[in-house]
């Protein structure tokens, strides 16, 4: 994992001291409100609906377990002693007086973390797959790259007022994309030409929000050290031409469907060409110095094992759901990916307390060499288990309530904060998860319904990225009543896909029998290799209509 | 007359006048006495009438393209790029590309929604005077434009981004 140097350290601390002096002239009056909000918000702080929210950034979801340590510290110093998982990789306090979050902000920096660009019309935390570097099937580890697109991304003196905001995602898997890069403003999907030379190929303009976008493909191949000059290049054009006049037409998609992704790519290659041979160009020695933090941990176990697995598999059937269902295939022999599921039912999902997050730096130093990962779909990995440990980790686990054993089950949903904290939404969300969460309690169920991504917004903001969901809910008012409208067929990796709406929406209590009816459509139509996703795509919206508004 | 800030940091009374675009149909008015800043397209069309007159500035709005200057810049004592909003960022490419692309050397002045948050911002794209918003102090000024005792990367400041300085 990525460890400041002194440079690192040195900007850290003078950003601290800057949010310090423009907080104190915000208190002092000598900054208008709407001239402290970009600064704010560009640090991560929202003014919300019951207190302001902090936004820490967990650059593309890596954490160390004394960074665990700190947060839970203080949460219970700043905070009411909870923390939340965000669908960007990111941990939010809801609870924190403005006046304390410069202090806030100075112990991060004690551990290397810190709130910079987690909101504004700026470049945001890159985000990636939360595999990177343990599965055996990607092209290179992405994290690498992540790091150098955030030190140049951080306080970027061109790109610190965009139109909107600016979200960046790398995937490096060939088969699967765990980190949505087609529903982003770029998408980096890691590749190798037919030379074997390790590149990019390029979408731009992919996004969620009011106009959903899978985002198109500007550049099929590009040169790994020109990563940052043609993201500069990418980012002037939108700077410069990317419309500034309407919010909510504000983002990279607008411009390129609006040039057409054709004329959009000319623009930057044109840029582009200008820049490509500037001092911004990557050397080979840059990133393989980035590359040097992202060496392998000291692995001990050889083999696999095999046979202890299957003996404890057999002696305890829900050690054997959980490792089906919560641990992935690990590229070293020996070894294990185990995911810890935030999705208790009656906690909302992505939220832990600060003794939970002690728990989890615990288990990390314990079983995964002092680190964890964060998702987008709001649980935490521990990347390095070794298999002989698996049983022993289960056990530790379940008791603390990460042990359920729903991993991208449907009752493993991505839920947004929604109208219980978040000023912009316009109706509750988590109170919808839990009770769908209620509604499909039993495992064999959920394991014979196979993957499904529920995915619930509270608002168009699409937090809870409803629109990939294979079933989307979004919260929407009524002449302020809440109510939830229902999109089905959504997908956030290689096939992406936005998904469609059903029809008219739905109060919240109507909601879990709701699901449950598109879920007889499925397992009624359905052949025996299908997918919910599968069988939707062959079948079409018609049948799951006629069902829910029979 | 207010005052103007460079980016050493040192503060001078302000002699330039910013000249609006005139309303369609009229005329611009060139002050006669002292020096005046006029919309770079309208300097274009008069260039005869403009080139060689020290006196004469230009400024460029957010969405203007600097592009009609290439190749005469250095001809201009100063250029100044208007911030209608603060938040309208426009104005950091304008800069890079006037200093970067065309080479342009003499003064290059924000002028408009001019706080003290972005001042650092500005200077790393190659500003070198900031005409304050009057209402802001320019004696924190000089703190502002140096928060930072470096950043991560290349821009019209340094040619050399911290991962080429971390490699020597």
């Amino acid at each position: 994992m990525y460890v400041y140097d002194e440079h690192d350290r040195r900007i850290a601390a003078e950003r601290v001291a800057q949010f310090r002096d423009q907080t104190e002239r915000a208190l002092a009056g000598e900054l208008a409100e709407d001239e402290f909000l970009p600064l704010r918000l560009q640090n991560g702080l929202y003014v919300q609906r019951l207190a302001p929210m902090l936004r820490i950034a967990v650059p593309y979801g890596m954490l160390r377990s004394d960074q665990l340590r700190r947060l839970a510290r203080i949460t219970r110093d700043y905070d009411k002693g909870y923390a939340h998982f965000t669908t960007r990789q990111n941990v939010q306090l809801n609870w924190p007086a403005l006046e304390d979050v410069p202090d806030i902000l100075a112990e991060l920096a004690e551990v290397e973390m810190h709130a910079n660009q987690t909101s504004g019309n700026c470049i945001r935390n890159t985000t990636t797959d939360q595999f990177s570097g343990v599965q055996s099937d990607e092209i290179a580890d992405p994290r690498p790259y992540c790091e150098i697109i955030r030190q140049w991304s951080t306080f970027h003196p061109e790109f610190a007022f965009l139109p909107r905001k600016f979200k960046v995602a790398v995937n490096a898997s060939e088969k699967t994309d765990r980190a949505a890069i087609q529903v982003h403003d770029i998408g980096l999907q890691m590749v190798r030409n037919d030379a074997g030379e390790l590149g990019f190929r390029v979408h731009v303009g992919g996004g969620l929000g009011r106009t959903p976008m899978v985002g198109p493909v500007i550049r099929e191949f590009l040169p790994e050290l020109d990563l940052l000059t043609y993201l500069e290049a990418v980012l002037r054009v939108y700077n410069r031409y990317g419309r500034r006049d309407n919010k909510f037409k504000a983002r990279i998609k607008i411009l390129v469907k609006a040039l057409t992704p054709e004329a959009f790519a000319e623009k930057v290659e044109a840029e582009w060409a200008h820049i490509k041979d500037s001092p911004t160009r990557l050397t080979r020695d840059a990133i393989d110095r980035i590359q040097s933090y992202f060496t392998e941990p000291d692995y001990t176990a050889t083999d696999n094992a095999t046979d202890l697995l299957a003996k404890q598999r057999f002696e305890n059937r829900e050690f054997d759901q959980w490792l089906s269902h919560n641990v992935d295939t690990h590229k070293k022999p020996g070894y294990a990916i185990v995911t810890l599921t935030m999705k208790k039912t009656g906690t909302p999902p992505g939220d832990v307390t600060d003794r939970q997050l002690e728990q989890i730096a615990e288990l990390a130093d314990e079983f995964s060499f002092g680190e964890v990962r964060v998702t987008h779909q709001q649980n935490v990995v521990l990347a390095d288990v070794r298999q002989d440990r698996l049983l022993e980790l289960w056990q530790a686990v379940t008791p603390m309530g990460f042990g359920t054993a729903n991993l991208n089950t449907l009752t493993d949903v991505i839920c947004c904060p929604g109208g219980d904290y978040c000023a912009l939404a316009n109706a509750k969300s988590i109170p919808v998860a839990e009770a769908i969460q209620r509604r499909f309690d039993d495992l064999d169920y959920l394991y014979d319904l196979g993957n499904i991504d529920l995915n619930i917004s509270g608002c168009m903001n699409a937090c809870g990225h409803h629109h990939v969901g294979n079933i989307g809910v979004l919260g929407v008012d009524k002449k302020g009543e809440e109510f939830y409208q229902i999109s089905l067929g959504g997908s956030s990796h290689h096939d992406a896909a936005i998904g469609k709406i059903l029809g008219p929406s739905f109060a919240r209590d109507d909601m879990p029998e709701v699901v449950a009816k598109i879920i007889d459509v499925y397992v009624d139509k359905r052949t025996e290799e299908e997918t919910f996703l599968d069988t939707y795509r062959r079948v079409g919206i018609d049948p799951f209509k006629e069902r829910v508004y029979a | 007359m207010p005052d103007v800030i460079f980016q050493d940091g040192s503060i001078q009374r302000d002699d330039w006048t910013v000249v609006p675009r005139p309303a369609e149909g009229e005329s611009l008015k060139i002050p006669e006495q002292g020096k005046a800043l006029i919309p770079a397209d309208l300097w274009l069309a008069g260039y005869e009438h403009f080139a060689g007159n020290y006196s004469v500035g230009v400024w460029f709005d957010s969405h203007d393209e600097p592009e009609i200057l290439e190749g005469k810049v250095n001809e201009l004592p100063v250029i100044a790029v208007n911030f209608p909003k603060f938040s309208d960022g426009r104005g950091y490419s304008i800069a890079r590309l006037l200093r970067e692309r065309f080479g342009y050397e003499n003064e290059l002045r924000a002028i408009g929604d001019v706080l003290l948050d972005q001042l650092q911002f500005m200077k790393r794209c190659g500003f070198s005077a900031y005409a304050l918003r009057p209402d802001k102090d320019i004696k924190k000024a000089v703190r502002c434009l140096n928060f930072f005792s470096q950043g991560y990367q290349a821009a019209t400041d340094t040619d050399v981004p911290l991962f080429r300085r971390r490699a020597s």
